[in-house]
């Protein structure tokens, strides 16, 4: 599969929140308008890259060099919140300013299951480090995709009557799968090219 | 770090509506919409988290005067992570085709936020027959959850509800929507029954506007 492929893949056709339910709960928590999903979308593309690129290279150099594979789960999730500490700590340091913009939403990302769901996933696909990285890249985008358009449908239901029994939650998730229902268009596309 | 006497019954009953992870408090989504495709799978999935849960809340609850509140954290995901690596491998080696179908979300119960809520809202500080009986009562409502959910789905998608050989109805007597089985019927089965949940339910429940939260 061609990077490429990759790309569009996980941007439109495999897109995480509407066709592989991942992250679904940051979806909808940090969507209440659109500057606080612009910098959640910021830390995921950021971390899930380098948490896929990390991974994979945990995966090649260690796990698969002591056999022991079946740790994966436990061995991912520590690299994935050792990682997400030190991106914290570093940023806080050496970036202040992109740390004031993102920094509240990093520790919501170690819980985000989208994170460890794609380095799960690179696995699945024997994705090489370089592979790994761009589709763990393609996800964050697909993601924040979904999440920007999300949050530009929510700030218009402040001017709406909703009924009290739909409000919040309900609403989301059945906008949400009227979206998804929209994205369930682009399956067919590009099939040569997967 | 008070520690009230509760009654260890309430603690099992209340995830069923005042607590109920998935209606009233809208946690754990994402293998909730993942693997609801039939009652079967909501079944395995809910009786894995039962397991996970009762395992993390017994012992976050046993060691927790010796978890020091800064790391707290870690240490719950390390509780956590441990039993998930059992279920994980216990379920490829006895129920392969239900690992296959569950795919990546059978390792992901390790970031599902029931299980991380429980123990930092309960267990953490209660003692530990309560943290018992809340991860099986949660665990509990959370499969009752899935299955309902899978039921619907299953029964809308196919025409039929199949436990194990049994398929009852053995024949669709009409025309099944496909659409229910994938990702936008997922969605909308869960916000409907949701509605439902709080028309009929809600005032039991502490119904909490999660979303303002993650």
């Amino acid at each position: 599969m061609s990077v490429i492929g990759i790309i569009i893949s996980g941007v439109l056709i495999n897109n995480f929140i509407f066709m592989q339910y991942l992250g679904i709960c940051p979806f909808i928590g940090v969507s209440q308008n659109l500057e606080t999903a612009l910098g959640m979308s910021g830390a995921v593309i950021f971390v899930m890259t380098i948490a896929s690129a990390v991974a994979a290279a945990f995966e090649q150099f260690v796990l698969a060099q002591f056999g022991l594979e079946y740790l994966r789960t436990i061995a991912y999730i520590l690299v994935i919140a050792a990682f997400v500490q030190l991106v914290e700590i570093f940023m806080k340091k050496a970036l202040p300013g992109l740390y004031k913009a993102l920094g509240i939403y990093l520790p919501l990302i170690t819980t985000n299951c989208a994170v460890l769901g794609v380095t799960m996933l690179n696995v699945r696909h024997s994705y090489s480090i370089l592979m790994s990285t761009v589709n763990g890249f393609a996800g964050a985008l697909g993601w924040s995709l979904a999440i920007i358009i999300f949050a530009g449908i929510r700030e218009r239901w402040q001017l709406m009557d909703i009924p009290p029994a739909l409000e919040g939650f309900p609403l989301a998730l059945i906008s949400t799968g009227l979206m998804s229902l929209a994205f369930l268009g682009f399956s067919g596309l590009f099939k040569g090219l997967l | 770090m008070s520690e009230p006497r509760r009654s260890l019954g309430f603690d099992f009953i209340k995830g069923f509506i005042q607590e109920n992870p998935t209606f009233a408090l809208a946690i754990g989504m994402c293998p909730t919409l993942a693997v609801t495709t039939s009652v079967e799978n909501g079944f395995w999935m809910g009786m894995a988290v039962v397991f996970v849960l009762t395992f993390s809340n017994v012992f976050v609850s046993l060691l927790r005067r010796f978890i020091p509140d800064a790391i707290r954290i870690p240490i719950f995901v390390i509780l956590i992570a441990t039993p998930v690596v059992i279920v994980e491998l216990v379920m490829k080696a006895y129920l392969p085709a239900i690992y296959e179908v569950m795919g990546i979300f059978v390792p992901l119960i390790v970031v599902n936020c029931i299980i991380i809520a429980r123990a930092e809202a309960f267990a953490y500080r209660y003692p530990v027959m309560n943290s018992l009986m809340d991860g099986l009562g949660i665990g509990a409502a959370y499969t009752v959850n899935l299955m309902v959910i899978g039921g619907i789905r299953e029964f809308l998608g196919t025409g039929q509800i199949a436990l194990g050989s049994i398929v009852f109805p053995s024949a669709p007597f009409f025309e099944p929507a496909a659409v229910m089985l994938t990702p936008p019927g997922g969605f909308i089965t869960l916000g409907l029954l949701m509605v439902l949940f709080r028309v009929t339910l809600g005032s039991k429940a502490k119904v909490e506007d999660h979303s303002k939260t993650s």
